[in-house]
């Protein structure tokens, strides 16, 4: 028998090479038919698989003591004390987003909380960063409307709220967004459950939406290919899913109660790659087997094909398995919940995934549950720094035309356009919500709902910017603004999780993107004690044979470990002094990635600034211990713009005027050198200040005093409160507000 | 004895623990009514809680509106007992007959979640024990269907007989004549689009829903937290 299949457009139109064609024969020992080699395409797809990047990622950090569970679950999970852990994760829906952004992005939500509520917990909170081309291209404008429509409507609906985020625009990502979703969840320690199959005979129970066709080959027509506009990206539609959030709000609540009786052994929710992954996932790691009989699959039409029934990403579907005695019960709760429930499955001792017709009837597919899942290929992908590196690095970003006043205006952005259209309040847990540096969440019980006295810090952050300058250093740079955002909400850091958003892998520069990114992401971890629990690789971001710029995102969770009074926050109020804590930058190579050099001075190259590690790991955990201990009347971290921006953010908040000593040109105004925060102290206090900051070995100096009603740096033309503040709210508002424009 | 107060649970209500803290913290007891239930027996007074009955399908409240527990909300009214409906129970209320007017889309046709400032316009109602006429609130809002509309005859009662509970400082939604909050003519039927469960802890920006929570557990506007 020859190894060559008999017709090799059945696999490539799957989207298997042909040397992965040879190494499931080799698997099998013989030919797959045409619903195995399905299931091998959604498995082995970059999505499912990890194969272009799993090589890298064995390189983070991901243990600590505090970590119950770590990567290649659905969630990590961290134990924060008094019998209570939290559920994190992070995914990607970017490319169903592009084409159809509303569904896309609520989908995207929904996928995300399964993942939490799969491991026992509920979930409580929800992320979401978000990136989109520049809003003077109409089509961009329409995805962002979208997208933003979808995160709302769905994650209201299902009841859990979006407490921050992040919305960037920019070119890079025309054709292309990235809609990221970070959810967390939170659980009494003993209610954790696992993806396993375990025990011989147990059954598997597939609770929620029927099957549909919606949703078929998502995985691999659509998350592991990039765009290019000789395809229509309408043809690629049916793999977009809808999703139904009072489907997963009764899914969610049925799931819980099964969870809280004890009635499941494993549970696994249902996201790409349907139900195959579920049962051959479930399968391998309980080390068991399972037989499906598709059959009593309850399905949305009629005459659907196995191959359809196995692949179909349908949402608002989970897998759970229970002992036989446990069903009845198991069945009753999903009625109360209007759940529709199918037996749909045993666990065997034989280790293979075996799909039937009637769970004794004709079989359809035979194959080793762990080969799907354990045996997909790895590659070790060629990688290579852009050949004119050198070139890139030498230019300077400082050059460009100058108007201070006009420069801050167009850099300053008031979000709440966006965020005022999540519930962002409920659970009764946001202290500090979007819009602020972090996000600030008390910390309660579970079980009574009794508050602990504690807080739970949030941040997301992502800078393409940075990581296209330096994709190492710009990544130890974003987990280190993550951490301080949730140090100027009074918390430390103890986990990251992270979305590693990146071009296609098979252009060498790209990997070596990914790989060098990866480094630095390690190197903050590791300095700020914070493994990696979890994360999600989204590759083939390109429109055209157009990478995007390498944008890994990661979300810090950290603890408030005293949370008696709100943090202060960025609001500047009357009589304070300024003091800039971390140092400014040597101003030759300040401006290398900066906002205002990409979209003002018009140079994306040059270098970055330079970038203390150690520095900023004592900052950050001075800056939350004055929040923690309110030692300090106001405090805001320097990203995006610079002391610029994050002086004019702090003066609009607190709708004070403030005078800055110096900063009154370009450069030291809108540099982005890393590590640095404002602090708002009295005006008396700041000799002791500076001596606190000395004793913690930290550059600190006082750079301004508040009052009156204009914003003035050194010698510049001043600028009035508010009118800068009218110019950060209506940028969204005159780009946004309109409704939807294209399509 | 502390008043027990029934809070009505719809498949898609997400409030419903939310108000159960709140009311718990003040001392009251509580009680889940299963939308499925027809008996309400043994409560003091009913919530109706924000979230999305039934998905909303439909319309926000239609479905709701046939839950069997709504016959037995209704009699209870009827007989004089105390209801409140936030958010999704205003809409819910509105659907089922007990409150006049309707909930159409923001005029901004967005969902909006933010801090808002109210007038309490009337305390003659089952929230205006611990309040006086004119004091101003701060409690957030979260919907995307709050902009109150109903015929001008209504608006016209609704004004003569004291019925219009709040009204918003700066109107977030178009509701006609500002208004966030109406009641029945006896004042025991009260729905309000702003959510006073959000407003129970200084760590969440307010405490000024403590009062009014606390006018529906029989405990004074003092009592602390």
């Amino acid at each position: 028998m020859s190894t060559a299949p008999q017709d090799s457009s059945v696999h490539r139109a799957l989207g298997l090479s042909d040397d992965e064609y040879h190494q499931i024969y080799k698997l099998l020992e013989r030919h797959p038919n045409h619903l195995e080699l399905a299931m091998y395409s959604v498995m082995w797809s970059e999505h499912c698989s990890y194969k272009s990047s799993k090589i890298h990622l064995k390189r983070l950090p991901t243990e600590a003591p505090w970590v119950l569970v770590g990567p290649g679950e659905n969630a990590g999970v961290i134990d924060v004390g008094d019998n209570i852990a939290l559920a994190i994760r992070i995914e990607s829906h970017n490319h169903p987003s592009a084409i159809e952004p509303y569904q896309g992005a609520a989908t995207g939500v929904g996928g995300i909380l399964r993942d939490i509520f799969t491991m026992g917990a509920r979930p409580i909170a929800v992320m979401d960063p978000l990136r989109f081309g520049p809003l003077d291209d109409p089509r961009s404008r329409w995805i962002a409307e979208g997208v933003i429509s979808g995160v709302s409507g769905y994650g209201n609906s299902v009841g859990v709220p979006t407490v921050g985020g992040e919305v960037v625009f920019d070119e890079t990502y025309k054709g292309n967004p990235l809609v990221n979703v970070l959810a967390m969840g939170i659980l009494p320690v003993e209610r954790l459950v696992l993806g396993q199959a375990s025990g011989v005979d147990n059954l598997a129970i597939l609770l929620g939406a029927s099957t549909g066709r919606d949703g078929i080959g998502g995985v691999s027509v659509l998350a592991s290919a990039g765009f290019d506009e000789n395809v229509d990206d309408a043809d690629k539609r049916p793999s977009v899913q809808v999703g139904d959030p009072y489907e997963e709000k009764r899914l969610l609540e049925a799931c819980l109660e099964l969870l809280d009786e004890g009635l499941v052994t494993g549970i696994q929710d249902l996201g790409g790659a349907g139900i195959t992954c579920a049962t051959s996932e479930t399968a391998s790691r309980g080390g068991a087997g399972m037989d499906v009989d598709i059959s009593a699959i309850h399905s949305r039409e009629e005459g659907m094909e196995p191959f359809e029934l196995m692949t179909s990403e349908s949402q608002e579907r989970m897998l759970a398995i229970v002992e036989p005695h446990n069903v009845d019960r198991v069945l009753e709760i999903s009625r109360q919940w209007e759940v529709q429930a199918s037996v749909i499955g045993r666990v065997t001792g034989t280790g293979q995934l075996t799909i039937r017709n009637g769970l004794e009837g004709e079989t359809l597919a035979n194959v080793r549950a762990s080969t799907l899942h354990d045996d997909a290929p790895e590659y070790n992908r060629p990688l290579a720094p852009p050949p004119n590196l050198a070139e890139r690095r030498s230019q300077d970003a400082s050059q460009g035309p100058v108007d201070l006043q006009s420069d801050l205006i167009r850099l300053i952005c008031d979000p709440s356009w966006v965020y005022s259209q999540y519930d962002h309040q409920l659970f009764l847990n946001t202290v500090v919500g979007p819009g602020a540096d972090g996000t600030l969440l008390r910390l309660r019980d579970p079980k009574t709902g009794r508050e602990t006295g504690r807080g739970i810090g949030l941040s997301t952050d992502g800078n393409h910017r940075w990581c296209h300058v330096d994709p190492r250093l710009g990544t130890t740079m974003v987990v280190a603004e993550a951490v301080m955002n949730i140090a100027c909400v009074g918390a430390t850091p103890l986990a990251v999780v992270n979305c590693l958003n990146f071009g296609n892998p098979e252009h060498s520069e790209v990997m070596w993107q990914l790989s060098e990114a990866v480094d630095g992401m390690a190197a903050a971890c590791v300095a700020f004690d914070s493994p990696v629990v979890g994360g999600n690789v989204s590759l083939y971001n390109e429109t055209n044979g157009h990478d995007i710029a390498p944008t890994p995102v990661v979300g810090v969770v950290g603890m408030h470990p005293n949370l008696k009074n709100r943090p202060p926050g960025m609001a500047l109020s009357s009589g304070m002094a300024l003091v800039l804590l971390g140092n400014d930058a040597d101003l030759d190579t300040a401006m290398g990635g900066s906002r205002w050099a990409w979209e003002i001075g018009g140079c994306k190259d040059g270098r970055l600034p330079e970038f203390d590690l150690d520095q900023a790991v004592r900052t950050a955990s001075f800056v939350a211990s004055l929040v923690q201990e309110g030692h300090c009347r106001a405090v805001h971290d320097i990203g995006e713009g610079g002391i610029g921006v994050a002086v004019a953010e702090m003066a609009i908040a607190g709708r004070i005027g403030i005078r800055v000593f110096g900063y009154d040109d370009h450069v030291s105004m809108f540099n982005e050198s890393g590590g640095r925060v404002l602090v708002g102290i009295g005006l008396s206090e700041i000799d002791e200040f500076l001596e606190k900051a000395e004793s913690a070995r930290i550059p600190a100096r006082k750079i301004g005093e508040s009052g009156g009603s204009v914003v003035q740096f050194g010698e510049a033309e001043p600028m009035p409160v508010a009118s800068l503040e009218t110019a950060a709210r209506r940028q969204l508002r005159d780009a946004l507000g309109r409704g939807t424009v294209n399509s | 004895m502390s008043k027990v107060i029934g809070v009505v649970r719809f498949p898609g209500t997400n409030c419903e623990f939310d108000t159960i803290d709140a009311l718990q913290i003040l001392g009251a007891e509580t009680k889940i009514l299963w939308h499925g239930d027809r008996d309400i027996a043994n409560v003091d007074s009913v919530i109706i809680p924000g979230g999305f009955a039934h998905g909303d399908y439909l319309r926000c409240g239609a479905i709701a509106r046939f839950s069997p527990v709504m016959d037995a909300v209704k009699s209870f009214a009827k007989d004089g007992g105390p209801v409140l409906g936030i958010c999704n129970g205003f809409q819910v209320l509105t659907e089922a007959g007990l409150l006049p007017g309707a909930l159409q889309k923001n005029v901004g046709m967005k969902f909006l979640c933010s801090m808002q400032t109210l007038e309490f316009v009337s305390t003659s109602n089952i929230l205006g024990a611990n309040a006086l006429q004119g004091d101003s609130l701060r409690i957030p809002i979260n919907h995307f269907e709050g902009n109150y509309v109903c015929e001008e005859r209504v608006l016209k009662e609704l004004e003569e007989r004291n019925q219009i509970v709040f009204r918003y400082a700066e109107n977030p939604n178009g509701s006609i004549a500002d208004i966030a909050g109406i009641s029945n003519l006896e004042g025991n039927v009260v729905g309000m689009m702003p959510h006073p469960e959000r407003a129970t802890s200084p760590l969440l920006g307010s405490t000024d829903g403590i009062a009014l929570l606390n006018s529906l557990v029989g405990g004074s506007a003092a009592q602390s937290v």
